[in-house]
């Protein structure tokens, strides 16, 4: 066989992560810790890049990661949050270093991890496509011979000369993707970058990863949609808590993912947790309350899902939404709250949703908070819940088909 | 196969620049920095215009309070241009090191999103306050003419003199910059520090009013020699001091070469740490 154009050997990634700071009890204790705070604080800055000491406040995102892609390929990485794959994309784009191992690769990498980087408000459009483009690796003659064909597809001619800050989100993103799209790679990473959008605009990038892999380029490809991965890529990593699982076909990968679920009840995030951030919104955590309490809902009794979210913007009028989809990633409905006013700090969120609304069956949860119009925060795969049946009293014993299973007013009368 | 092979793994100790990477990227530090100019005077009314009007003003002031004040001594010159032309290369060196130590945190979300030379950010941003530097530059041609005064032969040595100014903003800005990822207080400290670093350069007073004995060491600092130099040149306030600008030249000197390996060093956690 021919050598790899990834190759990756023996690949782990350490963070430190923040320490819970002692508490004093005393007046006197705590005037005497502010006044060592500098100290404190230059030592705990200053380990924030030496990872040398094996203690307690050591994450090690990847253990021992090790797999070759060969060219042509086109991979799906897959895992829950927090299983790595993040930090291996970013590895794989020389974003960060590992702290063991290595990789090599042959030929020019493109990485998207997300779409319109270096996007400057004050920009027009025009300027944009240049600046991302530049940061992407493009040169200007590039970008000035595909300047049509980008435009072309980004759909936003109109308002070439107009500055970026009057785009809605839709348009920026579609420009962002445009640029990327023309982009000439050898190896193209890609991060979820079809979780934005409208479902014509994911039809597009779609049909333009397909189109790369047609090509005979190499794709790495990372979502929670299960769909997309089966009929994009040909082969799959699950990686789980920062070690490779199952390594296979993309269907197989697939698979052994959705069984690898577990309903929780609830789930924390750090602070430090990029996946729970965005500019104005912290995910600090999810707790689902159903009579089992355990992440299993009885499907004929109600339950609610509390979200404990924290501003750290400005008041502004919030709504939060909540998806519910399917293993394979489909959208099954979204629960929309009301609109609120939400001052700066931490918040709540609380879902009621009825009985009789999912099947025997499991269920991911998305967050998505919407300011106005614009989502500000929206993280994938939040929490998994499963639907549980009660005993049942007609005859039936198999599972009901179909995603959701409501109960409606039936007569049945002999006529 | 005729590929480039990238590897990638843990480095440790002092790297070198790639510069034949640092070329290929060569268009993006360009449109850096015309955004940082552009994104600078967007939306607002004056416009570039401020970049006369900073160190117009600060030289106004001055004026008022040194010369006709304190009755500081300029070497036999007005006042007025005895500060103007110190502050023209003075205002670029703290706008640099302002902005070029904020470059890496303000791109923050960038570095964590993209892989390309990081050092295109604080060179960016230097090389953005270019523009400001030529402006306040005419405008000191300008009134030079106006008040009919012919620069020394010595003008020859003003790209020698620029050099120095540029170098140790580069140096500067890249050991700031890579400081300021990891320590914020660095943000803090600049923008008051850049105006108590104004009293130990030669700007509102003449290098010949700090003690003979002392002077060796105040020209350690690299602005020392710009700023007499500017003023040798365009006043003719002292003969050209060579001594000074000498040593500029080596200090500056260590300073970049310093700069570009710290920042390289620094790189690494960049990431990981922002």
């Amino acid at each position: 066989m021919a050598e790899p154009v990834i190759s990756v050997k023996g690949v782990s990634k350490k963070y430190r992560i923040g320490l819970a700071e002692k508490k004093s009890d005393t007046m006197v204790a705590t005037i005497l810790r502010g006044l060592k705070s500098p100290l404190t604080n230059l030592n705990r800055i200053r380990n924030l890049s030496k990872l040398n000491d094996e203690d307690s406040s050591i994450f090690w995102a990847l253990r021992d990661i090790s797999f070759d892609v060969q060219e042509g390929d086109v991979l799906g990485i897959i895992g829950h949050n927090g299983a790595g794959k993040s930090t291996l994309l970013k590895i794989l784009s020389q974003i960060t270093e590992p702290s063991i191992g290595e990789v090599k690769i042959h030929g020019r990498v493109a990485a998207l991890l997300e779409v319109g980087t270096g996007f400057h408000p004050e920009l027009t459009g025009r300027e944009n496509i240049y600046m991302n483009g530049t940061i992407l690796g493009m040169t200007k003659k590039e970008i000035n011979r595909k300047l049509d064909e980008i435009v072309d597809f980004s759909g936003v001619e109109k308002y070439l000369d107009t500055p970026v800050k009057f785009y809605s989100s839709g348009m920026r993103v579609r420009l962002g993707f445009a640029v990327a799209a023309h982009l000439e790679p050898e190896i193209l990473i890609i991060d979820e970058v079809l979780s934005v959008g409208d479902a014509d605009f994911q039809k597009k990038c779609l049909g333009k990863m397909e189109d790369v892999s047609k090509n005979g380029r190499t794709v790495l490809f990372v979502s929670h949609n299960m769909m997309a991965l089966k009929s994009i890529c040909k082969t799959g990593i699950l990686l789980n808590h920062g070690k490779i699982s199952h390594s296979g076909t993309s269907g197989d990968v697939v698979n052994h993912y959705l069984q690898s679920y577990a309903p929780q009840s609830q789930i924390e995030f750090s602070e430090r947790d990029e996946t729970a951030q965005s500019e104005k919104i912290f995910l600090r955590g999810v707790s689902v309350t159903s009579k089992m309490n355990d992440g299993r809902i009885d499907i004929t009794e109600p339950f609610s899902i509390s979200l404990q979210l924290k501003n750290k913007s400005i008041a502004g009028k919030f709504h939060v939404n909540l998806f519910f989809n399917a293993p394979d990633g489909t959208t099954i409905f979204v629960a929309v709250s009301g609109v609120e006013q939400i001052l700066p700090g931490y918040f709540n969120a609380e879902c009621f949703v009825p009985a009789h609304i999912l099947n025997d069956d499991f269920y991911n949860l998305d967050v998505m908070v919407v300011e106005g119009a614009k989502p500000i925060f929206n993280m994938k795969s939040v929490i998994t819940i499963q639907g549980i049946e009660p005993p049942r009293d007609h005859a039936w014993m198999g599972k009901f088909p179909g995603l959701i299973r409501p109960k409606f007013q039936w007569k049945l009368i002999s006529t | 196969m005729n590929k480039q092979i990238t590897i990638i793994k843990a480095s440790t100790g002092w790297r070198a620049v790639n510069l034949k990477e640092l070329a290929h990227y060569r268009d993006l530090l360009w449109f850096l920095t015309i955004r940082g100019i552009k994104a600078k005077y967007a939306q607002s009314v004056l416009g570039v215009g401020w970049a006369v009007i900073q160190p117009l003003f600060s030289t106004l002031v001055f004026t008022v309070i040194f010369g006709r004040v304190a009755r500081i001594d300029s070497n036999g010159v007005p006042y007025f241009l005895f500060s103007l032309v110190g502050l023209v290369p003075w205002t670029f060196f703290a706008n640099t090191l302002t902005d070029s130590s904020n470059s890496l945190i303000a791109n923050a979300a960038m570095i964590n999103k993209v892989y390309f030379p990081r050092l295109v950010l604080p060179l960016s941003s230097i090389f953005s306050k270019g523009v400001d530097f030529i402006i306040g530059f005419v405008m000191l041609i300008i009134f030079l003419i106006v008040y009919r005064i012919t620069p020394s032969w010595e003008v020859v040595m003003l790209p020698w003199l620029i050099l120095v100014l540029l170098f140790t903003s580069l140096g500067l800005g890249m050991i700031l910059s890579a400081m300021a990822v990891q320590y914020r207080d660095v943000k803090h400290a600049m923008t008051f520090a850049v105006q108590l670093l104004m009293y130990a350069a030669p700007v509102v007073y003449p290098t010949t009013n700090v003690p003979e004995q002392y002077r060796w060491m105040y020209a350690l600092n690299p602005m020392v020699g710009v700023i007499e130099g500017f003023r040798s040149i365009f006043l003719k306030t002292i003969d050209f001091p060579y001594e000074w600008v000498i040593m500029g030249t080596i200090i500056s000197i260590i300073l970049f070469v310093f700069g570009v390996f710290y920042f390289k060093r620094m790189e690494r956690v960049f990431a990981d740490v922002a």
